[in-house]
């Protein structure tokens, strides 16, 4: 049985990003012959000297016309133990909503480095992205090794650079990446699907390797207390079950199970699990990211936006909420706006009450300011009309994420992450 | 501890139904565009799982270019009553007949399918409708949401779509405005066909090796059929195929194959160097954009 890896990469053009993931399609017999051929054929066309495998992923018009990367793309590949979903996010416009939005669902974060540049502001810039987002596995590939005689000092450098770049993350957002790096050489294919004989001195896996064995299993959350917001009541009102109420959902995280006490928020009315059903027949648990409908023991007022909750172990229903914020309109957002705000399966009013920073996210220091721009990122102050059931974003990539949209024109206007207490 | 060892597969089908449950508490008249293609059941046994016990809360749509193969209509009307779904069926062949859209040379009907779809979601007034497409097939998919928004001329932009985030899906739109909806977004050829083996999902049987009369034109194997008649010089002969997509008749083609059940085409596909529609569909050749053009107008 193979699983799913999520991946996001992000840089600009000249580090070898798209040649890399060219690598991992072509070398994992991912790309089609005639993706290929149409590719070459465009890449000719050009005049390019090479074949441009971006083309492989740049697929709109006006992306072909510029020679650049409008919007992320998503590319797929699989091998006989895992399947991949790669979120390719491009470095020239909108860097950082698309980094963002690339990393929300992200298990790992590929970070690439030239190797003979070392660490630019744009590597820590993507490093401090992917930490922001709780993406739980960072990948520091030191690419075009060739360039620099395979040499394991030049590598040994970058690497020591970069751990002082962690650390600075780790004190400043209190994120724990799992940082593994590793050097290759994308074009020649040096140590991304097979191990490379040029560099002897390095001993450990081939990046496709180590995207294969990388463990995951514990970043869906599944050792948390139970999270299910509800999505949509299922009242078939048919002869054969005519009083059957069932509540549809995503197990955010956690683990729910048959005859587990939980409370309904914001009520706060308690009762048992009684069962959780499917298509394919009752359950005796369901783990986070299974989609199920639970039934309860008694009847209640539990509707869409509710949530059930372990009841030994609830989230705050609060009102007032301070959160980081990524700010994706062109419009700024200043302290008086007024926003809906999306959390899990529930939409509510919401002010902005107040600006407190913005983070600079190459320097990782914080400046005051009246208001945010487009990819901004700061921390805002905001009060809801009615309450959410919010965790720390750090505890819970889920229950601690929203989006913020514009109630007349239905845009979506940034993401939100819930600060810690 | 807990091992949850989901697999992909069962990733794959909570999201998509988890994408489905949201478009039915969000929206007022969705509704679910299917051909009786491979994708489109896969969608309806989504959401049959999504909604059960009760039946789906929405009708299935059908954009009938009159080009149809007979097997896959029969199935098409046969599994819409095992589900008690209602289905409407829009022809294109209306359009044609009142003047609004013309016949091209050549006879290729899948171009005009845009008209005939706009007109039923205007007609059905509906405000959300799913569709089977996956960002693998095609370059322009690939840039494709979950929700993707349409406005009151049923047009995709692509170079101002909203940033998707999480699972967090927005739906908002004015009266007259429409969301596509993709649940197979992040599903590919393989993992659909994974999929019809492991649930034991019962597609046409064209999908898998049979004997067919046929001829080749583009380097494609096109069915002799009242829609697709072979041209002087075009020789036709049987050969055992099976169909990797099933759209117009006019212009899909068939692929040599001895694969006769899902786990064979499963194995097959897996060693396949050539795209499905690559192989099989001549709207997709005319040119590098040729997805991309049709979608910004409002097709599937």
């Amino acid at each position: 049985m193979s699983d799913l890896l999520r991946f996001a990469t992000a840089g600009s053009v000249d580090d070898g990003k798209s040649t890399l993931i060219g690598r991992l399609l072509y070398d994992s017999k991912s790309v089609f012959s005639d993706q290929l051929a149409s590719v070459e054929r465009t890449s000719a066309d050009r005049g390019d000297d090479y074949t441009n495998l971006a083309l492989l992923t740049d697929g709109l018009r006006a992306e072909r016309e510029q020679g650049i990367t409008i919007d992320v793309a998503y590319r797929y590949f699989s091998t006989p133990v895992r399947s991949f979903i790669v979120a390719d996010t491009p470095g020239h416009v909108q860097y950082t909503r698309n980094m963002v939005t690339g990393a929300s669902t992200a298990d790992l974060a590929l970070v690439l480095v030239d190797a003979r540049k070392g660490v630019l502001e744009q590597t820590r810039r993507h490093a401090a992205l992917s930490a922001l987002l709780r993406v739980p596995h960072l990948v520091l590939a030191v690419n075009k090794m060739d360039l620099v005689g395979f040499d394991q000092a030049v590598y040994d450098a970058i690497v020591a650079e970069f751990a002082t770049v962690a650390d600075d993350l780790r004190t400043r957002f209190g994120a724990h990446p799992e940082v593994t790096a590793l050097p290759l050489a994308a074009l020649p294919g040096d140590n991304v699907v097979h191990r490379s004989e040029a560099m002897p001195w390095y001993d450990g896996p081939a990046l496709l390797e180590h995207l294969e064995q990388v463990s995951v299993e514990r970043d869906h959350g599944e050792q948390r207390p139970a999270r299910f917001p509800v999505q949509y009541v299922i009242r078939p009102m048919s002869t054969e079950r005519p009083d059957y109420r069932g509540y549809a959902g995503t197990v955010a995280s956690g683990t729910l199970r048959v005859g587990d006490e939980v409370v309904a928020l914001p009520s706060g009315r308690r009762t048992t699990v009684a069962g959780i059903d499917t298509f394919d027949g009752a359950l005796d648990a369901a783990v986070a990211r299974q989609a199920v409908t639970v039934r309860l023991a008694e009847e209640m007022d539990v509707s869409r936006g509710d949530m059930l909750v372990a009841a030994d172990s609830p989230p705050q229903a609060v009102t007032v909420l301070l959160a980081t914020v990524c700010w994706m309109a062109d419009a700024p957002l200043r302290a008086g706006s007024k926003v809906l705000l999306k959390h899990t399966t529930r939409t509510v009013k919401a002010i902005v009450t107040g600006l407190a920073e913005r983070l600079d996210v190459t320097s990782l220091g914080s400046e005051p300011v009246d208001e945010l721009r487009l990819n901004d990122i700061g921390r805002i102050s905001l009060r809801t009309a009615s309450p959410l059931a919010v965790d720390a974003y750090a505890d819970d990539r889920t229950t601690g994420a929203f989006i913020l949209l514009d109630e007349a024109t239905g845009t979506t206007l940034g993401a939100g992450m819930v600060d810690g207490s | 501890m807990v091992t949850t060892g989901l697999s992909q597969l069962d990733v794959l089908e909570a999201e998509s139904i988890h994408v489905m449950r949201e478009v039915a508490a969000e929206f007022e008249r969705p509704g679910l565009l299917f051909s009786g293609g491979k994708d489109s059941i896969v969608m309806l046994h989504l959401a049959q799982k999504a909604f059960w016990p009760a039946r789906i809360p929405f009708p299935l749509v059908h954009v009938d270019t009159g080009h149809n193969f007979d097997e896959v209509l029969a199935f098409r009307d046969r599994r819409a009553s095992e589900l008690g779904a209602r289905l409407v069926v829009a022809k294109v062949q209306d359009d044609i007949d009142a003047g609004r859209v013309r016949e091209v040379p050549g006879g290729l009907r899948n171009p005009l399918q845009t008209t005939t779809l706009l007109r039923a979601i205007e007609e059905g007034r509906y405000d959300a409708v799913f569709g089977g497409a996956r960002r693998d097939e095609e370059k322009a998919r690939a840039k494709e949401r979950f929700f993707s928004f349409r406005d009151a001329f049923g047009q995709w932009d692509p170079k101002n779509q909203r940033p998707e985030l999480w699972n967090l899906y927005n739906g908002r739109h004015a009266p007259g405005e429409h969301i596509r909806v993709f649940p197979l977004s992040n599903w590919t050829e393989l993992d659909v066909w994974r999929y019809i083996a492991r649930e034991g999902i019962e597609v046409p049987a064209i999908y898998y090796a049979h004997e067919r009369e046929v001829f080749e034109r583009d380097g494609m194997l096109l069915g002799v059929t009242a829609h697709s008649l072979p041209r002087d010089g075009e020789v036709v002969t049987t050969r055992v195929v099976r169909y990797r997509t099933v759209g117009d008749a006019s212009c899909t083609g068939a692929v040599a194959s001895p694969a006769s059940t899902p786990e064979e085409v499963v194995t097959e596909i897996a060693a396949t160097r050539i795209t499905e529609r690559g192989a099989t569909r001549a709207d997709d050749r005319a040119s590098e954009a040729a997805m991309e053009d049709r979608k910004k107008e409002g097709y599937f």
